[in-house]
């Protein structure tokens, strides 16, 4: 039922001697000694490795056959044309949608069981923004999947929920209903709830859209912290300018995987034709010339 | 008026009282959920479709509890819910029709089981066709302490719940990927609204009872920004609306239902209007203001390149009769004597006035922000 | 049959008829909930006019009605406009505090008035015989069968004459806004038919039940085609027939017959519901059933090309790890397999699958789509 019956025994039986390495993120992470994100101790795990998922819509393939390997400590970014399927990935393995064939694994386990190691930032389009709740308040929902039912977040939730907006500069405005903030503002709010769940993957829908240059600073920066931190972060991605200067990684998606690796390796103009191609006579056509350029 | 009063003893007010508080809290309380998660509609169509709930129980049981009537609707409510859910889902029908035809269909089926029972031998009226409008005069102390109970439990579980169906109403794919089982989560939640329904239907009716609803959510919502508040605020406006109603109605001699409604309409319009911060009336009386600031600078402004047209007299008064023609005499006089508080401007005699250093200053400021906006 | 019976039979069928034809742009619409809305608040049309004429039978009795229901679109909109609630809630304030008003006023006027609650929401068909429409003492039949006579000639003249702007902003509103037809215009238009209508059927039906005869007969013929005028026709027809069994059952239940009309408008969608050629449950099923074979000879195929001349080829294509991977049950794999390879599209030896060119293009095909 709860994420405690779900993920407590799996990593009760973790043996504490092999945890190793980012013994501070084992620490405040879930809180069980062993290394959360590597449970068997044996370290060379994927932090998100996704096999063969296929997935439909009403018999419309929208994913067929992908893999998606994102290595411990990465910046991957998913890229691919309009309805190439990225939100689809992201949210097949955040569990959300259930492929037709296929699975997805964290740190070598089923989501079920590694749900406290994974934080999602969803499009900022899919929540109420007119709901009744203030900055603090939807930060502190980071908190909710360690507590269990019933029990009520308190002071502590609080305090780390404070932590985190300070975290991304937004510590001013906790108190602020979230409709009376800007775009960029309320992305920084998302990833703050995000950073309280203090997780060892995060998975981000599209975190740069429509923000302002001081919210994509704030981004950038985050991102490096968290790698600098040996946590993972995988998030759709729209620009291809920006994709060599903030990600490590990438994997070109369209229905089908075209390539993905390291981004010198994978990002080439070859790759992002095979990607945009298929599309460039259809909606991309009007934005394919300064898009589909590699940067330099 | 008067002698009708008096047919009431105190008990019986009291009783009705009572009632209507227990229906305004639990209804306000549990309806602020179904406002937020926009599910008014699907309200009206669950609580018309709870009159065959009624005449079926009825005529099932043949009891006429308070508690096996409100099983009954609330059972035939929760179908009509399940019924709009599952259309949509599996055809192209839209959630505004299937909504309309469960809650005609569910109603039409209720009269023909209604008036099946009132032709039953024994039966008479039943007092069940008060079900259509709700009749306060008609509350017992049973009914009154069915509703509490009732009403306690749907209570309990939001209470228990608090922060899974507050994450589930905000943002439930959040809620999933933390574990939470969005979808039971989001059955029980639907299923508290039709707790929120079957408590007012003999106060109030199956036919106004969505306004019950929604009303005190939609008030309380003006209010304030935090959901814990707004719930106990549309507990406070239901439980208000509710006695207000009841009373006013008993005493009027008119149908409970509507009078409550009213009352209730009358909270959300009142708040519309006047709630700080959202309330039109201050949303109206700020932009007057900032109408009215940008007018005074306009004047500053204005005053400002009068005098720099003649650049030797800087530090002299100036006749203002040209801003007079301009934008007015008594804005303008208005805006002056408020600059010059300010310490802005200073009058000298008459129609003559200059600016102070300050003033200068400020109204270079105001320039060079306006120049950037009316450049090309 | 009496003749009474057949009397009443007739109204029975011009409501729905009459009913079916706005009802029809306002499922297209989306706007199948503002019906509700305006069937409950033109009750406070009627009851303020008859203050004004002091005459049931007045017609400015159905110009008021009418000027109510405009009222209530427009009280919606402003209510929604003002950002504090949503549409849904607008909905569900205004038309409820307008027929509380209503109902108050009624109540407040009863024993002067030939007009209650109980008839205003449950309509009372059976008397319409008893009203005559008498010209110059001639008799014309029941008052209810030229009243809404005329309204189903006034909707079917408004669908004719604005079939095209109908059409298009119930499709695509932008398009039609583009192209010069004031969307505005057609929405009170079609709202101000919608009340008319209302108040018409209202006598006959009740206010709740108009609503069925408004949604029901569209929905189901929204299940059975594409086309907007067989829409209409089909919409027509299916709320004449659930009018004609409505009657019947109500008296075979002894129930009344409005509501006993709403049952049978709902058996009538379950049925569709369930049995529509294409768009029905069965059918979809069945299609379901049948896409669930191909998709799943798809999956085989993309999964042996995505893997062939890869270094795990050999383990990929293995029926046992087919199977594990696809979540398929071995009955269900073994099936897959024997169909694909009917079909020329892989071979199987020892336990591995290779794909034909054939299959091979095929899967190119499938994963290009």
């Amino acid at each position: 039922m709860s994420a405690r019956a779900d993920g407590g025994p799996a990593r009760a039986g973790a043996d504490p001697a092999a945890s190793r390495a980012n013994a501070d993120a084992a620490a405040n992470g879930a809180g069980t000694g062993a290394d959360p994100a590597d449970p068997d101790g044996r370290g060379e795990l994927l932090a998100v490795h996704a096999t063969d998922v296929t997935l439909a819509y009403q018999q419309r393939p929208v994913l067929w056959d992908v893999d998606l390997e994102v290595p411990r400590g990465a910046l991957m970014a998913i890229v691919g044309p309009n309805g190439a399927g990225k939100t689809t990935l992201l949210r097949t393995v955040l569990g959300l949608l259930r492929p037709a064939a296929g699975g997805v694994r964290i740190f070598g386990r089923p989501y079920a069981e590694q749900r406290r190691l994974v934080a999602y930032v969803p499009q900022r389009s899919s929540v109420d923004w007119d709901f009744p709740t203030t900055v603090l308040d939807v930060v502190t929902m980071g908190t909710y999947g360690g507590l269990g039912w019933v029990r009520r977040p308190g002071a502590s939730e609080r305090r780390r929920a404070q932590a985190a907006l300070a975290q991304v500069g937004m510590q001013d405005y906790e108190a602020r209903q979230i409709s009376q903030l800007s775009g960029g503002q309320q992305q920084r709010v998302f990833l703050a709830r995000a950073l309280v769940q203090d997780a060892q993957v995060y998975l981000m829908d599209e975190p740069f859209q429509g923000v302002d240059a001081t919210t994509e600073r704030t981004i950038v920066e985050l991102l490096r912290a968290l790698r600098a931190d040996g946590r993972t972060v995988v998030a759709v991605h729209h620009d291809l300018q920006t994709v060599r200067e903030y990600f490590t990684h990438v994997t070109l998606l369209n229905v089908r995987r075209i390539a993905d690796g390291p981004v010198a390796e994978a990002f080439t103009e070859a790759n992002l034709r095979l990607t945009y191609g298929g599309r460039m006579a259809g909606i991309g056509a009007a934005r394919a010339p300064d898009h589909a350029e590699p940067p330099a | 008026m008067e002698t009708l009063t008096g047919l009431f003893t105190d008990y019986t007010l009291r009783t009705v009282a009572l009632g209507a508080a227990a229906l305004g809290i639990v209804s306000g309380a549990l309806g602020a959920f179904a406002v937020l998660r926009r599910q008014a509609l699907l309200g009206d169509a669950m609580s018309h479709a709870a009159l065959p709930g009624v005449a079926l129980a009825f005529l099932l049981t043949g009891s006429r509890a308070p508690l096996v009537l409100m099983i009954g609707a609330g059972l035939t409510g929760w179908l009509a819910a399940v019924a709009v859910v599952g259309i949509v889902r599996a055809s192209r029908i839209k959630t505004d029709t299937a909504m309309a035809l469960t809650l005609s269909v569910g109603f039409g089926a209720g009269l023909v089981a209604l008036t099946y029972v009132q032709r039953q031998p024994g039966a008479g009226k039943a007092g069940l066709d008060r079900f259509l409008f709700g009749q306060a005069a008609a509350i017992l102390q049973t009914d009154v302490v069915t509703m509490a109970a009732v009403g306690a439990l749907g209570l309990l579980a939001v209470l228990a719940l608090w922060k899974e169906f507050k994450l589930l109403s905000f943002d439930p794919d959040f809620a999933a990927t933390l574990g939470m089982p969005s979808r039971r989560l989001d059955v029980a939640l639907t299923s508290l609204l039709v707790v929120a329904i079957v408590v007012g239907l003999k106060t109030v009716g199956v036919v106004l009872m969505s306004a019950m609803v929604v009303a005190p959510g939609a008030a309380a919502r003006q209010w304030t920004d935090r959901l814990g508040v707004m719930v106990l605020l549309s507990a406070l406006f239901g439980a208000a609306a509710g006695v207000l109603g009841a009373v006013l109605s008993t005493a009027a001699g008119v149908s409970t239902g509507p009078t409550i409604v009213l009352t209730a309409t009358g909270l959300v319009a009142a708040s519309m209007l006047f709630a700080p911060n959202r309330g039109l009336l201050w949303a109206r009386l700020r932009a007057r203001r900032r109408r009215w600031l940008l007018a005074r600078e306009t004047v500053l402004a204005d005053l400002a390149a009068l005098i720099a047209q003649h650049p030797r007299s800087v530090r002299q008064a100036h006749d203002v009769a040209a801003l007079h023609s301009l934008r007015g005499r008594s804005a303008v006089n208005r805006a002056l004597a408020e600059l010059g508080a300010q310490g802005l401007v200073r009058h000298h005699h008459d129609n003559a006035w200059s600016l102070t250093s300050r003033g200068w200053t400020a109204a270079a400021r105001l320039e060079r922000r306006r120049a950037p906006a009316d450049a090309p | 049959m009496t003749p009474a019976q057949l009397q009443v039979l007739a109204v029975a069928v011009v409501v729905a008829a009459a009913c079916a034809v706005p009802g029809v742009f306002l499922v297209l619409r989306r706007m199948a909930m503002l019906s509700d809305a305006i069937s409950h608040t033109v009750l406070l049309g009627i009851v303020l006019a008859f203050l004004v004429v002091a005459d049931l039978r007045s017609p400015i009795l159905i110009v008021g009605a009418a000027l109510v229901g405009l009222l209530t679109v427009a009280l919606v909109e402003a209510v929604n406009r003002t950002g504090l609630v949503r549409e849904d809630t607008a909905i569900g304030l205004v038309f409820p505090a307008l027929f509380s008003i209503a109902v108050i006023l009624i109540s407040s006027l009863a024993g002067n008035v030939h007009l209650d609650t109980h008839a205003v929401l449950l309509g009372e068909i059976a008397f319409a015989p008893f009203n005559r429409f008498t010209p110059f003492g001639v008799d014309l039949g029941p008052a209810a069968l030229w009243v809404m006579g005329g309204i189903l000639l006034l909707d079917a003249l408004f669908a004719a004459v604005f079939y095209k702007e109908l059409k298009l902003s119930a499709f695509d509103p932008a398009l039609a806004a583009a192209l010069g037809f004031s969307p505005a215009l057609i929405h009170y238009g079609l709202m101000a038919l919608v009340s008319v209508t209302a108040v018409g059927a209202f006598d006959a039906v009740g206010s709740i039940l108009v609503v069925a005869l408004m949604v029901g007969p569209p929905a189901c013929a929204y299940l059975l085609t594409d086309r907007l005028p067989r829409m209409l026709m089909l919409s027509v027809g299916i709320g004449a027939a659930s009018a004609v069994g409505g009657y019947w059952l109500a008296r075979v239940l002894d129930a009344n017959i409005a509501g006993a009309m709403a049952a049978v408008v709902g058996a009538a969608f379950g049925l569709t519901l369930a049995f529509a050629p294409q768009r029905g449950l069965l059918a979809a099923a069945q299609r379901r059933r049948r896409q669930r074979w191909t998709f799943a000879r798809q999956l085989l195929l993309i999964h042996l090309a995505t893997h062939e001349g890869s270094a795990s080829e050999a383990a990929e294509s293995r029926l046992d790890h087919m199977q594990r991977h696809m979540r398929w049950p071995a009955a269900f794999t073994a099936r897959v397999v024997q169909t694909a390879a009917d079909r020329n599209l892989v071979v199987q030896r020892d336990a591995r699958l290779y794909l034909t060119d054939h299959g091979r293009a095929e899967a190119r095909a499938a994963a290009v789509r």
